[in-house]
C-alpha cells in the first residue's frame, strides 16, 4: 500500500480522528513547558533584559509563518501532479493559520521593537518581507474564496501559490536591496553559541516544537472541516440529480 | 473521420453524460438530440477539447477541430470584413472570395460588429466556420436567431461546401436543417445519479 | 500572433480609453501627490521617482481586467484555445499589447510628468531607462493575474490584490535605480536586476497564463 492512500478523504477522516487530540495535547503541553520556562526560569539578557523573553513568541511565530506558505507550496504541487483533493484542502486550511502566525510575528517584533529600537515599525527588510507575506497570503485566500467551483479553485490557487512564491524570493531579495535594516540576524543557526546562549536556546526549542505541533493540529482540524463541508456539498449535488 | 468511443463528459464537477459512442464518416453530420440540460454543449465543449473528459476517447486528426456557439467572438468596433480577416489570419488561412455572398454579407461588409442585427452577427459567426477551414466542426445551436432564409443559407453552405468537400460536422440543434444526416438522441445516454467520474466522487 | 496584437491594438483605438485613460490616471495621481504633500521643491525632488513608480503601477492596474475580460466573454477566448495559435503565444501578444498601449506611453509621458515634481536633471535618463525596461514586467504579470480572474464577474478588486504583490520587487529596482541615478551613485545593478525579472517574466509567466487560462474556460 503507498503512502498516498492516507491522502484519500475517508482515510484521511479515519486516521485524523485519533491523532489530533494528541497532536493538540502535545503542542500545548510543549507550549506551556516553553513558555513558563521561556518566561520564568531563563535570566534576563545583559543589554536587552527581559524584554528578550518575547523571542518565545516571536521567533516560533515568524517561523511557521514561512513554513506555512512552505507547506502550502508542496501541497499545491501535489495537488497539480496527483490531483489528491486532501492536498488542496490542507493547503487551504493552513492559509489562514499562515496568516495568524505572520501577525503574531509582526505584532511581537513592534512589541519588542520598541524598546530595542525605539519604535514599533521601521521599515526594515524582515519586517517588510512579512508585511509582504502577509499580503501574498491575502490574495491567496481571497482567490479560494472567490471562485465558486471547488477544483477550479484548487486549480487556480495553487498556480498563484507556486509563482507567488517565486515573487516572494525576489521580494525578499528586492527588500535586503533596497535597506540594510536593523534586524538582528537570524537567531536559529547551525553555529547557534554565536546566536542565541543555551539558557535560552532550549526553552525556545521547546516553544519552537509547540508551535509547530500546533500548526500541524490546527491544519488536521481545518482539513477535516474542509472535507466535511465539501462532502455535504457533494451529498447536497447528488440529492439534486436524484 | 470521427471516433467517439465510451465517452463521458462532467459540468461543474458533475458527470451529465456517459457511454456515448458515435462515429461519422467522412462528408458526413450528424445531429444531436435530446432535451434542454441533458449535456449538448457540455458534450461539444469536451469533444473539441476545451475541457477534458472523464472517461472515453475522441479520434479526429489534430488540429482539425472547431467548436462554435452563439458567443462567436465577434468584435464590435472591428467591421465584418475585418472580423473574418482576423480569424482568417489566426489560422492562417485566405479569405474565400465567395464567402460574404455565400452568407449574404457582402451588402454589410463595411459595417461595424456592433451595428449588426442579432441575425446578421449570428451569420458572421457562421461565416467565420467557413473561414478558418476546419474540417470537423462542433457547433453548439448554430441557427439561433436566424430567419429561415438565413437557415437556408448555412443548411446549403453546410452541405454543398463543407461536407461536399469530405468534412464533418456535429451539430447540436432542436430545428430541422433540412439535412439528410442521421441523428443521435442523447437522452438514454444521460449519466446515472451515482456515476462515477465527478469531481466530488472521492467525497461520497 | 501578429494578427492578434493588431487587432489589439486596433480595438484598443477604436474602443477609445486604450491609450488614453492609463495616461490621464497617471498624470492625476501625479498632480494629486503635491497637494498632498506640499509644495516644497525639495522634498517632492526627493520622492519623484517614488511617485512616478507608483504612478504608472496604478495606471497599469488600471486597464489590467480588460485584457481578457472581453475576449472571455464573446466567446474568442475559447475560440483562440482551439485554434492554431498556442495559448503561450496568446498570453505574450496579450502582454505586449498592453504595454504597447498602457507601459509604452507612460514611459513617454513620465519625463514631463518627472518636470512637474522637479526631479533632479541627471535622473531622466534613469527615469526613461527604468520605465522602458521595468513596465513590461508590469503588463507580464499583470496579464497573468487577469488571467486567474478571467471567469469571476467581480474581479477587479481581486485583480489588484492578486497583482500588487506581485510588482513589489519591479517597483523596488525602479523607484531605486532613478534614485541612485538622481544621487549620481551607480543605478546598474538595479537596472540589470529589473531587467532579469522582466527577462525572467516572459520567459515563465506565458506558460503560468496559458494553464490557467485553460482553466478557467472548462
Amino acid at each position: 500500500m503507498s503512502m498516498w492512500e492516507y491522502a484519500n478523504p475517508k482515510r484521511f477522516m479515519g486516521w485524523t480522528r485519533p491523532v489530533l487530540p494528541w497532536t493538540f495535547a502535545l503542542a500545548g503541553a510543549c507550549l506551556v513547558v516553553g513558555l513558563i520556562w521561556g518566561f520564568f526560569f531563563t535570566p534576563d539578557d545583559f543589554r536587552q533584559g527581559s524584554t528578550v523573553k518575547i523571542i518565545y513568541l516571536h521567533v516560533p511565530a515568524a517561523l511557521m509563518a514561512i513554513n506555512a506558505w512552505i507547506m502550502m507550496l508542496v501541497a499545491s504541487l501535489i495537488w497539480v501532479v496527483r490531483r489528491h483533493h486532501v492536498s488542496a484542502l490542507a493547503a487551504r486550511a493552513a492559509a489562514p493559520i499562515g496568516v495568524v502566525f505572520t501577525l503574531i510575528a509582526l505584532f511581537t517584533g513592534g512589541i519588542w521593537g520598541q524598546p530595542m529600537w525605539g519604535t514599533y515599525w521601521a521599515w526594515d527588510p524582515r519586517l517588510t518581507s512579512f508585511l509582504i507575506l502577509f499580503l501574498f497570503y491575502l490574495g491567496y485566500i481571497a482567490l479560494w474564496e472567490a471562485i465558486e467551483d471547488p477544483d477550479t479553485a484548487a486549480d487556480l490557487t495553487a498556480v498563484l501559490c507556486m509563482v507567488g512564491s517565486v515573487f516572494a524570493i525576489l521580494s525578499r531579495y528586492a527588500v535586503l536591496f533596497w535597506n540594510q535594516g536593523l534586524h538582528q540576524g537570524a537567531s536559529l543557526s547551525l553555529d547557534k553559541e554565536e546566536n542565541v546562549a543555551d539558557v535560552f536556546w532550549l526553552p525556545l526549542l521547546v516553544c519552537i516544537a509547540g508551535f509547530v505541533l500546533l500548526f500541524i493540529a490546527l491544519v488536521l482540524m481545518r482539513t477535516r472541516t474542509e472535507i466535511r463541508a465539501r462532502r455535504i456539498r457533494a451529498l447536497e449535488a447528488r440529492a439534486r440529480r436524484a | 473521420m470521427l471516433r467517439v468511443q465510451n465517452f463521458a463528459c462532467a459540468r461543474g464537477g458533475v458527470p451529465v453524460l456517459a457511454g456515448v459512442n458515435f462515429e461519422v464518416e467522412a462528408g458526413n453530420a450528424l445531429i444531436l438530440r435530446g432535451p434542454n440540460g441533458i449535456g449538448k454543449t457540455t458534450l461539444l465543449r469536451s469533444l473539441a477539447g476545451l475541457q477534458p473528459a472523464t472517461q472515453g476517447t475522441v479520434e479526429f486528426p489534430d488540429d482539425e477541430g472547431a467548436y462554435a456557439s452563439h458567443a462567436d467572438g465577434i468584435k464590435t468596433a472591428l467591421t465584418v470584413t475585418e472580423n473574418l480577416k482576423f480569424w482568417a489570419d489566426v489560422h492562417g488561412a485566405r479569405l474565400p472570395a465567395d464567402i460574404l455572398d455565400t452568407f449574404d454579407l457582402s451588402d454589410l461588409r463595411d459595417r461595424l460588429g456592433g451595428t449588426l442585427s442579432a441575425g446578421q452577427k449570428r451569420r458572421l459567426g457562421l461565416a467565420r466556420l467557413g473561414v478558418i477551414g476546419r474540417k470537423v466542426l462542433f457547433l453548439d445551436e448554430p441557427t439561433v436567431s436566424l430567419d429561415g432564409f438565413s437557415v437556408k443559407l448555412f443548411a446549403n453552405w453546410l452541405q454543398n461546401t463543407h461536407l461536399a468537400a469530405g468534412r464533418i460536422a456535429v451539430i447540436a440543434t432542436h430545428i430541422d436543417l433540412g439535412l439528410s444526416a442521421p441523428e443521435l438522441d442523447l437522452t438514454p445516454f444521460k449519466a446515472a445519479p451515482d456515476a462515477g467520474g465527478g469531481s466530488d466522487e472521492a467525497f461520497l | 500572433m501578429i494578427a492578434l496584437l493588431l487587432r489589439d491594438l486596433r480595438l484598443a483605438i477604436r474602443a477609445g480609453g486604450g491609450f488614453g485613460l492609463g495616461l490621464a490616471f497617471f498624470l492625476i495621481v501625479v498632480v494629486l501627490v503635491p497637494f498632498g504633500v506640499g509644495p516644497d521643491t525639495e522634498l517632492l525632488s526627493r520622492i519623484a521617482p517614488g511617485i512616478l513608480w507608483v504612478a504608472s503601477l496604478l495606471a497599469a492596474l488600471l486597464s489590467l481586467d480588460r485584457i481578457f475580460a472581453l475576449d472571455y466573454e464573446d466567446g474568442s477566448l475559447a475560440l483562440l484555445a482551439t485554434s492554431p495559435l498556442p495559448l503561450e503565444g496568446v498570453a505574450m501578444v496579450k502582454a505586449a499589447a498592453h504595454w504597447i498601449t498602457t507601459g509604452l506611453p507612460l514611459t513617454l509621458a513620465a519625463p514631463a510628468l518627472g518636470f512637474l515634481l522637479s526631479l533632479t536633471p541627471e535622473a531622466y535618463p534613469y527615469l526613461l531607462l527604468s520605465l522602458l525596461i521595468g513596465t513590461p514586467a508590469l503588463s507580464m504579470i499583470g496579464t497573468f493575474g487577469a488571467a486567474l480572474t478571467v471567469g469571476l464577474r467581480r474581479g477587479g478588486l481581486l485583480l489588484s490584490l492578486l497583482v500588487l504583490p506581485l510588482y513589489v520587487p519591479t517597483l523596488i529596482f525602479g523607484a531605486e535605480a532613478i534614485r541612485r541615478g538622481a544621487e549620481g551613485l551607480d543605478p546598474t545593478g538595479a537596472l540589470m536586476l529589473m531587467a532579469g525579472i522582466t527577462a525572467g517574466s516572459f520567459a515563465l509567466l506565458p506558460f503560468a497564463t496559458a494553464s490557467v487560462l485553460r482553466i478557467n474556460l472548462r
